[in-house]
């Protein structure tokens, strides 16, 4: 370069920087820089924090986290609401679908059980599959999808053909061609049931974590990271994963719900859950046999269980508006 | 055009070669025995259960005994179920009518969804759009089997509209309640997916522009907000047949259609485990190809999609 086009470096000709001296003023003296002083509560506020101002406000979002905390307090300490514990107190088949009582405020099963504490002491079963079930598909499908969506290539291809390879065996599906499986059919219970809803659930949330990264892996700010001397993989974990994680939670929020349907749907089928095990759908598989002479204990698991559902995919629901500025505005 | 149906096309096979192998390891080379299962808690009987695994191939190494399945799918000549049917009669049995009761329910949310989406889009916020945008929540809320029980018993039994059970035939009319118990999850989607689309159609430049030039309102909602916002409705209505005819299981189970989701939970249950990939096998199949059709409507509806890969 000449030092005609370059006026600002030092040591040249005082004729060419003269003109251009008065635009290179000292920070210090600027009053601009009092007006330019950022403050705190001027500071234009995060993804999070503009999503919970808005969420704040939200009839939707306020009605479902108030149930879905109702339901992990059952869930946690069902004696806390229900003072017969149907898993030591035996079912009395004098009360067989008896009316509701004293004490019984639903009425009793086929069997003679209460109701209203075998639809408690239900909820913890359900829950904890539907959680669970999650948790393992967002880590496995969390990290097929990152490392697809951020590597690209030949990698991104294989792990979608794969991807689409579970994707073409519906949930339930495949899950019911895992159950008749020799060992899972040997070994019923709530852990088994979730190695086998994620082995067909991770797809989908590994669908959307490759499209959240590959949009936020060209950002500036993970160019300006890279830059800087962060490696390859480190930029993912720390730059690019928590930039997309909105769209993630949406979509693992919803799917929490859809598990805990799955669970139900098995259990109703009679190869999810042992009977042994209290879960609403095992309750309502039970109650069918006498659903035209007394449906109400087939009514009440399955309300509460709709109840459950229905307010995880309302949470995803008012999340998604939150955190979609696009959505925002229309 | 050419080269994207090509592409698409090859992208199918590592697809359908993968789920069926996974389909067949699952079933037959996981820990446990599958013939041995066949005999419950009495004694194997050696001889049969040689002879059953000589008849299914499970003599043969894994790879041998996938390539004879593979070949057993193309030449249709599926075998024998353990009672001794064709398994390929079974299948012939039972595929339309579950392919009748998919169909219906496609209709059915299809129409109505569309219906009801263009409706709530065009009068956003008003009480018909908020009223069925709850109403769509609370459907997807709900599991299948809980709406199929009290729709069976409300209509079905207390009023007598409907037939609570399907007869063996499984006619198109007693086939009516259990379509629209076996399509309204999907219909509550279609419905909420038009009505998104059609709000962002609403204010697209062309639509301003056919206003503008002075055509009627309903030319307008027709021809220019409809069918450009039919396009990701029609992808989902597509890819949805295959899910219907492999979800439908539960519908079957409650409405006790004889379809192909009975057929493969007796097989689950009783532990037959070439009926169970037959079956699934099938299903796959048409969950593949219904996507693969709906990829080429995309295409050829939308051209950005062809362009850009």
């Amino acid at each position: 370069m000449t030092p005609d086009n370059n006026p600002n470096r030092p040591g040249e000709t005082p004729g060419t920087t003269r003109s251009l001296e008065h635009f290179v003023a000292e920070v210090a003296e600027t009053p601009l820089q009092a007006v330019d002083q950022v403050k705190e509560e001027s500071a234009p506020l995060s993804l999070w924090g503009e999503a919970w101002k808005n969420l704040r406000k939200q009839p939707l979002f306020l009605i479902s986290a108030f149930l879905i905390l109702v339901v992990a307090l059952v869930s946690l300490f069902p004696g806390l609401f229900s003072p017969i514990n149907p898993a030591t107190e035996a079912c009395q088949l004098s009360s067989s679908n008896g009316p509701a009582t004293a004490g019984h405020p639903l009425g009793f099963t086929k069997q003679g059980c209460d109701v209203y504490a075998r639809m408690i002491f239900g909820a913890q079963a359900s829950v904890t599959v539907g959680l669970f079930t999650t948790l393992g598909v967002l880590l496995i499908g969390g990290i097929v999808g990152s490392i697809a969506g951020y590597y690209g290539g030949w990698i991104d291809a294989v792990l979608a053909r794969i991807n689409d390879i579970f994707f073409a065996l519906p949930l339930i599906l495949g899950a019911i061609v895992l159950i008749q499986v020799p060992y899972f059919r040997a070994n019923r219970n709530p852990w088994t049931l979730v190695v086998i809803l994620v082995v067909f659930g991770w797809p989908q949330i590994a669908r959307i974590t490759r499209g959240a990264v590959i949009e936020v892996r060209n950002a500036d700010f993970v160019t300006a990271a890279r830059s800087l001397g962060v490696s390859k993989f480190s930029a993912l974990v720390r730059h690019v994963l928590p930039n997309s994680l909105a769209p993630i939670i949406v979509v693992a929020t919803i799917s929490l719900g859809t598990f805990i349907v799955a669970e139900a749907t098995l259990s109703f089928l009679g190869i999810g859950l042992p009977p042994s095990v209290m879960s609403w759908g095992n309750d309502i598989q039970a109650a069918q046999s006498s659903l035209r002479s007394n449906p109400l204990p087939l009514l009440y698991p399955a309300i509460a269980l709709s109840i459950t559902v229905l307010s995880f995919i309302m949470l995803g629901d008012a999340l998604r508006d939150a955190l979609d500025p696009k959505a925002r505005k229309r | 055009m050419t080269t994207y149906i090509l592409k698409r096309f090859l992208q199918v096979i590592p697809v359908f070669l993968g789920a069926t192998l996974l389909v067949y390891f699952l079933v037959f080379s996981l820990p446990g025995d599958p013939i041995a299962a066949l005999f419950g808690d009495r004694p194997v009987n050696e001889a049969v259960a040689a002879q059953l695994r000589k008849q299914y191939n499970l003599d043969q190494p894994f790879w041998i005994q996938y390539l004879l399945y593979l070949k057993s799918i193309f030449t249709f000549d599926l075998g024998l179920d353990f009672s001794g049917r064709p398994i390929a009669a079974v299948l012939g049995e039972v595929f339309p009518v579950t392919a009748r009761l998919a169909v219906m329910a496609l209709i059915f949310e299809g129409f109505f969804g569309i219906l009801f989406g263009l409706i709530a889009g065009l009068r956003k916020g008003k009480i018909f759009d908020a009223t069925v945008l709850v109403a769509s929540l609370i459907v997807i809320g709900i599991p299948i089997f809980v709406l199929g029980f009290v729709l069976q018993f409300f209509i079905g039994v207390q009023l007598g509209w409907a037939k609570p059970t399907v007869s063996a035939g499984a006619s198109v009319q007693d086939l009516i309640l259990p379509a629209i118990v076996l399509g309204l999850g999907s219909f509550a989607y279609v419905l909420r997916l038009t009505r998104t689309s059609v709000l962002e159609n609403m204010n697209a430049d062309y639509v301003r522009t056919a206003t503008a030039k002075g055509l009627s309102r309903s030319r307008v909602v027709r021809v220019h907000i409809l069918r450009n916002s039919l396009i990701p409705v029609i992808t989902f209505l597509g890819a949805d047949l295959g899910a219907l005819m492999g979800g439908a299981i539960v519908t079957e189970g409650i409405f006790n259609i004889p379809g192909v989701g009975q057929r493969l939970y007796r097989a689950v249950l009783s532990g037959e485990g070439p009926t169970v990939v037959s079956i699934v096998t099938v299903l796959v199949l048409i969950y593949v190809v219904s996507n693969l059709l709906v990829d080429l409507l995309y295409a050829w509806l939308d051209p950005r999609i062809r362009y850009d890969s």
